[in-house]
């Protein structure tokens, strides 16, 4: 198990806070919440050891070149793929979008 | 050696004085009246019956039979109670393996046979009974629920032989997919892993943690020692709530009384 | 409405998690949860175990109304661990139940539901998991004086361990098809007993006695439903309004002991013979 961060420069906070997923096999948790203005900061705590890498990639291909609101992003993972990964952000973002 | 413990039936015998055991109940339950000092009580067992109907409960485990008779032998004490000022005390004498595991035990329902035991003792609490359980040996799991874990009151003997958890280790070890190595050292630094007693006495659940010399067959020294902490707990009962808060405030159960403040405070 | 559109208008109740179920069953705009995720009350035990915890600890309690009647609803996170109880998730339970009856006592008559998704016991928190069942049970008992608790098993998961004796105590219970609800799960029955005595990987064989269809026709539950959430909540709705039982299912020793000293226990058991010991008679 690791715990991991990353931050990535954003925009204003949303108003909005989201919850989507579970921390079941091959699932995740992810908790979205208002952060300070212009920082995205994500904290992922992952049952998979040595996968920072593969996290910075997916969240760098997400964010590298936006200006995403400024969240304060919580996840709890239980060996997702990233495919699963993008899809519970993608959803939780939608959710705050929808305030 | 037998496959089963003795200690139960020890103990139960040695606190009846050799009053037998009532009619009327599985081999495999003993239950007896018997006057500790000035208290009448309800002594309750659940011991090995290797002639029992169902031969998945032979070895003393809690089982369809245990469930249900200990549901009746409250029940009995309750009604005769109905009207009585002082309520008998009862006192479960905690030997129990684990409960039954098999094919007749799952069809026939043993999950309502071990709530029908822990329905009635939770009742006779509520209905003023002191409820005492005297842990002489394991106290596992669904065994432990059914027959002694809806006490007032918990004692437990310090002994090696005596432990509660949810699982046997071997099992255990199984199902979290560790070796039992991995889930002792786990055990080590995680006290609600702990398999030895005074771990779980740590947790705070327990009110007296008792030495005794010959916990298989008890001394005469044993058992006026363990009568008089079972008098007290039931004494400690008498002006108490009949709920089983008392079972909350040691360290290693903070999270327990903050999440009832939280409740309380968003209720 | 045509066949084809009451499938269509059909919505699984299974394939909800349990924030879902519970909102699903409660009145429109009622639905309050406490503790929520994002107050982060988690296990203090999992972590060091190198397990990732979830916010809620698998346990979500929530007020609000079913058709009007108030209640709180405590449902469990099959997908999360098991749907096993930790020291969080079991005090969440055991004090939703225990100000339910709180309340009661004060005059305001709330029910509870239980949304019961669960092997049981959380290994990993062992003690505190068996110690948070056993407040569990205490406090079913001591709502059930002046309220009924109703029990919901819907699956996959299925209601084991020491969470199968809390829906023996709850004053009705309500199941699906695909529910099993057992004491003991299948592996470990096969590990203790043997394969010949359980076959953990037949699954006919297992729903043949522990799964819902089965558990109604013998009558240890009493309501068996499609796996839909319109009839689930209907029917929950309706077991709350029946009020306390004359008497409990798990009350009635004297019944069960009679009918098992019947049994002939020289054979093996069948899912006929407990339905014919049992049928007919409810509590």
């Amino acid at each position: 198990m690791e715990t991991l961060s990353f931050e990535f420069p954003a925009g204003q906070p949303p108003r909005g806070r989201a919850l989507v997923g579970c921390v079941g096999s091959g699932d995740l948790e992810v908790l979205i919440e208002p952060g300070l203005a212009g920082k995205l900061t994500i904290q992922v705590q992952t049952s998979v050891n040595g996968s920072e890498q593969r996290w910075q990639h997916l969240f760098a291909r997400m964010f590298d070149g936006q200006t995403p609101p400024a969240m304060s992003i919580d996840i709890h993972d239980f060996g997702a793929t990233p495919g699963v990964v993008r899809l519970r952000l993608e959803q939780g973002f939608e959710e705050i979008g929808h305030d | 050696m037998s496959a089963y413990s003795l200690r139960g039936l020890r103990w139960f015998e040695a606190l009846s004085g050799g009053a037998g055991a009532l009619q009327g109940f599985p081999a495999s339950l003993k239950v007896a009246d018997v006057r500790l000092g000035e208290q009448n009580v309800r002594l309750l067992a659940v011991v090995a019956d290797p002639d029992n109907h169902f031969p998945r409960a032979r070895n003393g485990e809690v089982g369809l039979l245990e469930g249900w008779g200990l549901a009746k032998a409250v029940d009995e004490a309750i009604d005769a109670d109905r009207n009585a000022i002082h309520k008998r005390a009862l006192i479960a004498i905690v030997d129990v393996p684990s409960q039954a595991y098999g094919r007749r035990e799952e069809a026939l329902g043993i999950h309502q046979a071990l709530a029908g035991a822990a329905d009635s003792y939770a009742r006779a609490r509520l209905a003023g009974h002191p409820v005492i359980g005297l842990l002489v040996g394991k106290a596992m799991s669904g065994a432990f629920l059914a027959h002694g874990y809806q006490a007032n009151r918990l004692i437990a003997l310090r002994d090696p032989g005596v432990m509660v958890h949810a699982m046997g280790k071997a099992s255990a070890a199984r199902v979290t997919l560790r070796s039992v190595e991995e889930l002792e050292a786990l055990a080590a630094s995680v006290p609600p892993m702990a398999y030895d007693i005074d771990s779980f006495a740590s947790l705070g659940l327990l009110w007296e943690t008792l030495s005794v010399e010959q916990i298989e067959q008890p001394c005469a020294t044993d058992l006026a020692r363990v009568i008089d902490c079972l008098q007290q707990a039931i004494n400690d009962v008498a002006a108490a709530p009949r709920d089983l808060s008392s079972r909350l405030g040691a360290t290693h159960r903070a999270a327990s009384s903050t999440v009832r403040q939280l409740l309380r405070a968003q209720w | 409405m045509t066949d084809s559109a009451a499938l269509l208008n059909k919505h699984s109740f299974v394939e909800l998690g349990a924030r879902q179920r519970a909102k699903a069953l409660l009145d429109a705009g009622t639905f309050r949860e406490l503790l929520d995720p994002f107050q982060r009350i988690m296990s203090p035990w999992l972590l060091r175990q190198g397990v990732v915890p979830q916010s809620d600890d698998g346990v979500v309690i929530a007020k609000g109304n079913l058709d009007g009647l108030p209640v709180v609803i405590a449902a469990i996170e099959g997908a999360f661990q098991g749907g096993s109880l930790g020291e969080v998730g079991g005090a969440k339970i055991a004090g939703a139940l225990e100000l339910a009856a709180e309340d009661n006592r004060k005059g305001i008559p709330t029910r509870a539901v239980l949304l019961l998704e669960t092997g049981g016991v959380r290994l990993q928190e062992a003690n505190l998991g068996l110690a948070a069942i056993a407040e569990i049970h205490s406090a079913i008992v001591d709502l059930r004086q002046y309220q009924p608790v109703v029990g919901v098993v819907a699956g996959s998961v299925g209601c084991f361990g020491g969470m199968s004796i809390a829906a023996g105590l709850c004053s009705y219970l309500l199941v699906t098809q695909e529910a099993r609800l057992g004491l003991n799960g299948p592996q470990v029955i096969e590990q203790e007993a043997g394969l010949d005595e359980y076959d953990s990987r037949d699954r006919p064989f297992i729903w043949s006695l522990t799964g819902g269809e089965q558990r109604f026709a013998t009558g240890l539950v009493d309501r068996y439903a499609a796996d839909d959430v319109t009839q689930i909540r209907q029917q929950v709705s309706q077991l709350l309004h029946l009020g306390v039982p004359e008497q409990h299912r798990s009350g009635q020793a004297e019944l069960f002991l009679q009918r098992l000293a019947r049994l002939d226990t020289d054979v093996q058991i069948e899912p006929a013979t407990v339905r014919q010991l049992y049928q007919g008679e409810r509590s």
